[in-house]
């Protein structure tokens, strides 16, 4: 990280990325303010709160709960019934070591990751690796990935296993949650092909498919779906080249522009407006900071959503759009066509009220 | 989004408050309609949390699961829940009517009233659909017995969710999506799926703009959500210290829950009361109809010993609905817009439909170049709005329904005039002079569409057991439950209760 990210931070320190939110910028790749923040490590949840826009993204008790019970019961007696599911689903030999590579404190990142290489580059060592300690390139930025996976390697091949508490009924689940899951997936595929591509070996050995383990019907017996990721990969590698690159960003800031969360929450909003958001209404349950942009962007047309948007002939506040269906306001050349049709709206809505 | 409903959306922001995006009600709103807010446990596979259930709006019931982890409670709130579903429902099974069919030659008889349910919004849809999955097969002897009106409650349930996706029925309704058919707020629809915020716009309290009363209603603590989902702060300060104990404190529970439930209930009837001041589209009585139609043949199903609705649909079943679903949805548009010119507007705005007045009318115009003679008569349109029509479009009129209007020419007068020649069939009796009135005359303003009323075949599917192999062949013989997956779901759910 460079020094003017950890000058934008100030003395808090960095909050880590996750597959989460690398998902989630890659959902909006054009919103600068949450690539800066993210990139810089700030406390997002604590800068809303301490500007008065909460944000609301606190998990209950119960679905933690069986979410770790799910894990345990899968994880128990050497990983016996995640074993299990792992060879009746991919129909492979998932007999093997297990090797934990545990959770640890933000100075050991390194050590971890030099771990998880070791284990990597020895190809064919355990079958089961937990936490490993993944790195991907963020906006410029080389950014520790905290996997919560494991890493089911077979016959000189590595798949992603994702486990996951919602359940799957009848062969369905809910469509949010497992293209959400896919895309985290998606992620830490990606990651891994990089790291072995570092250590000189063929990417392809990380399969595009990757297990979902879920809870099937309305019982906790554990369901392995192969899901092939092929489609997020290569959305999430594009859109991580379009990411702009941080660093270049940060450095264009002015000296003044801090997000330390000990200053005054007017300071921090007026540092917020050096750096541009772009809000769409879906970022609210994606960003903490959302409930800020979205007040920002009161007024105008994206704050109704991309239709909306699109459908009033994509210009930028509501004011115009408003103004162009009375005819009080002339359109350009461009707008002529969309002027038209909303003016046609407004008279028949007009006519009909 | 259409450029009507933006426009609408945009003049919402404006105004600070919610905009009409339709003149009339567009679906059917029972005099005794059944609202159900169900809570589902969070992290849970569909687990009931509660329900706040009743017709009457000042008696609502509420029924808790004290331990929602434990199958013992939760059957003991489905049989609960089933002691007030299953009475409402067959309470319409009573007084029938005759309905001709085959042209007149036969009857057949339907319920006069039908059961109608409301949710707060899609997830309570979803929410009934799973617990009618969890339901419907359970048996009713055996180790694992359940009192027989569980099953019987999980048809029931998944009969309604059923309907919930054929466009037009109103046997199962959502409060958000209901409203959102009416009025369009100043926010976004991810906004909208939030009940309290999207009344917020509709109707905001004096003294305050939708958007204060929106953003009000968004505060888990002085609106509670519409659930199912539950607000995480609730369940980590309030119901878990609850329900961490073995044996939870039944009473206290129930005072949290219907804190919890009570607002969405209020404004699911104020929902109600909004709609219900609606005056009814035209067409909707005849949807209603349908919606009884559907109703009085499960009420028979279930009579003669039908079995319970099958996991997942073999192929041609679900070819078929799906045609069906297609037909609905499509029928069901149109009929929108022939009720409703607001929505008929739409279909103007893009040119699929143009209100002109009549300059020429020839009612008498006979045809007898065929065999017999026919009464074609030929009018003339001339429209300012922009016409998408071509020659030998068929075009009705919302005003005239039965009658076919063929495109003869469409010309452009000037740069905003456009004159359309049509020939007239059907809707005019059987005489070769036309009955008064069923033909337009000159002077009148009329509506003509591409849209059509027109009945739709239902599609041809081969038997079941006629499956062709693209389709994976004929189905194999449903197995009957298996015990054993019933004992796993058992395991599963005390091994979540140890952890």
């Amino acid at each position: 990280m460079t020094a003017g990210l950890d000058r934008l931070r100030g003395g808090t320190p960095a909050k880590r990325h996750n597959a989460r939110t690398i998902a989630a910028l890659t959902g909006n790749p054009g919103c600068t303010r949450r690539a800066v923040l993210d990139a810089a490590g700030v406390d997002k949840p604590k800068l809303s709160q301490q500007i008065g826009f909460p944000g609301k993204f606190g998990q209950s008790r119960f679905a933690l709960a069986r979410g770790n019970g799910f894990e345990a019961m899968l994880k128990a007696d050497d990983c016996a019934l995640l074993r299990s599911v792992l060879a009746e689903c991919l129909r492979l030999d998932a007999s093997g070591a297990y090797d934990d590579l545990g959770e640890d404190a933000d100075d050991t990142l390194a050590a971890r990751h030099g771990r998880t290489r070791t284990l990597l580059a020895a190809a064919a060592g355990a079958a089961l690796i937990d936490h490993p300690l993944l790195t991907l390139d963020v906006a410029g930025q080389r950014v520790f990935l905290e996997p919560d996976l494991i890493a089911f390697q077979a016959e000189g091949r590595l798949h992603v296993v994702e486990i996951k508490s919602f359940a799957i009924v009848d062969g369905q689940a809910d469509s949010a949650k497992v293209s959400a899951a896919a895309v985290q997936a998606a992620v830490y595929v990606l990651a891994l092909r990089r790291l072995l591509e570092d250590l000189g070996h063929d990417p392809a050995l990380v399969s595009h498919d990757v297990v979902l383990v879920c809870t099937e019907n309305f019982s906790l017996q554990p369901a392995a779906v192969v899901l092939d990721v092929r489609k997020q990969l290569s959305t999430l590698k594009r859109q991580l080249t379009r990411l702009t690159s941080v660093s270049s960003l940060a450095a264009a800031l002015p000296e003044s522009v801090s997000f330390d969360l000990a200053l005054p929450p007017a300071d921090l909003i007026a540092a917020l407006g050096h750096v541009e958001a772009r809000y769409a209404p879906e970022c609210l349950s994606a960003c903490e900071l959302a409930v800020y942009c979205r007040h920002e962007a009161a007024g105008s047309t994206a704050a109704l959503g991309r239709p909306v948007r699109e459908a009033l002939g994509g210009v930028d506040t509501v004011a115009e759009a408003l103004a162009l269906a009375a005819g009080t306001a002339t359109p350009a050349a461009e707008q002529a066509e969309a002027a038209a049709l909303l003016q046609a709206a407004a008279r028949l809505r007009a006519e009909l009220l | 989004m259409s450029t009507l409903t933006a426009l609408a959306r945009a003049q919402a922001v404006v105004a600070g408050r919610a905009q009409p995006v339709a003149t009339v009600r567009h679906l059917h709103v029972h005099a005794r309609p059944l609202v159900l807010v169900p809570l589902a446990m969070a992290g849970e596979a569909n687990a009931p949390l509660a329900v706040l259930a009743g017709t009457d709006r000042s008696a609502p019931r509420l029924l808790i699961v004290a331990q929602p982890r434990n199958r013992d409670h939760r059957f003991a709130f489905a049989a609960e829940l089933a002691d007030v579903l299953v009475p409402y429902v067959d309470s319409f099974a009573g007084a029938t009517e005759a309905v001709a069919v085959d042209r007149g030659r036969d009857v057949r008889h339907r319920f006069t009233d039908a059961p109608q349910l409301w949710v707060p919004n899609t997830g309570g849809v979803d929410f009934l659909r799973l617990f009618g999955r969890s339901t419907r097969f359970r048996s009713i002897d055996g180790e694992y017995a359940v009192p027989p009106s569980v099953p019987l409650l999980g048809r029931w349930l998944t009969f309604f969710a059923n309907a919930a996706e054929m466009a037009g029925s109103s046997l199962l309704l959502n409060a958000v999506q209901a409203l959102g058919l009416h009025w369009a707020t100043g926010q976004s629809s991810a906004e909208d799926a939030q009940l309290a915020a999207l009344l917020g716009w509709i109707c905001p309290p004096p003294g305050r703009t939708g958007a204060q009363a929106a953003l009000a209603a968004e505060d888990p603590a002085l609106s509670p959500p519409a659930g199912p989902a539950t607000d995480p702060a609730f369940d980590n300060h309030v119901l878990a210290p609850l329900m961490s104990t073995a044996d939870p404190d039944v009473a206290a529970l129930t005072g949290v829950l219907r804190a919890q439930l009570l607002p969405t209930w209020e404004l699911m009837w104020r929902c109600l009361d909004l709609l219900g001041e609606l005056p009814p589209g035209a067409r909707v009585a005849g949807r209603w109809d349908s919606d009884r139609d559907t109703y009085s043949g499960f009420v028979q199903h279930l009579a003669d010993g039908g079995p319970p609705q099958p996991r997942r649909d073999g192929a041609v079943a679900a070819a078929a609905r799906l045609h069906r679903l297609e037909n609905a949805a499509t029928r069901y548009a149109v009929q929108r817009a022939f009720d409703d010119p607001l929505v008929m507007a739409e279909y103007r705005l893009t040119g699929a439909a143009f209100v002109g007045d009549v300059t020429l009318a020839k009612a008498d115009r006979v045809d007898d170049s065929g065999k017999r003679p026919v009464l074609r008569p030929r009018i003339m349109v001339v429209t300012t709005e922009p016409v998408r029509v071509e020659q030998g479009a068929a075009l009705t009129s919302p005003r005239r329904p039965s009658q076919k209007a063929l495109v003869i020419s469409v010309t452009a007068v000037d740069e905003h005039k456009t004159e359309v020649l049509l020939e007239l069939s059907g809707g005019m009796g059987r005489r070769l002079v036309a009955e008064p009135g069923s033909v337009p005359e000159v002077g009148e303003r009329l509506l003509l569409t591409t849209l059509s009323e027109a009945y739709r075949p239902g599609g041809a599917f081969p038997d079941p057991d006629q499956t062709p192999w693209t389709h994976g062949g004929p189905p194999v013989v449903q197995q009957p439950v298996a015990v054993g997956s019933e004992q796993a779901e058992q395991q599963g759910s005390e091994q979540a209760d140890q952890q």
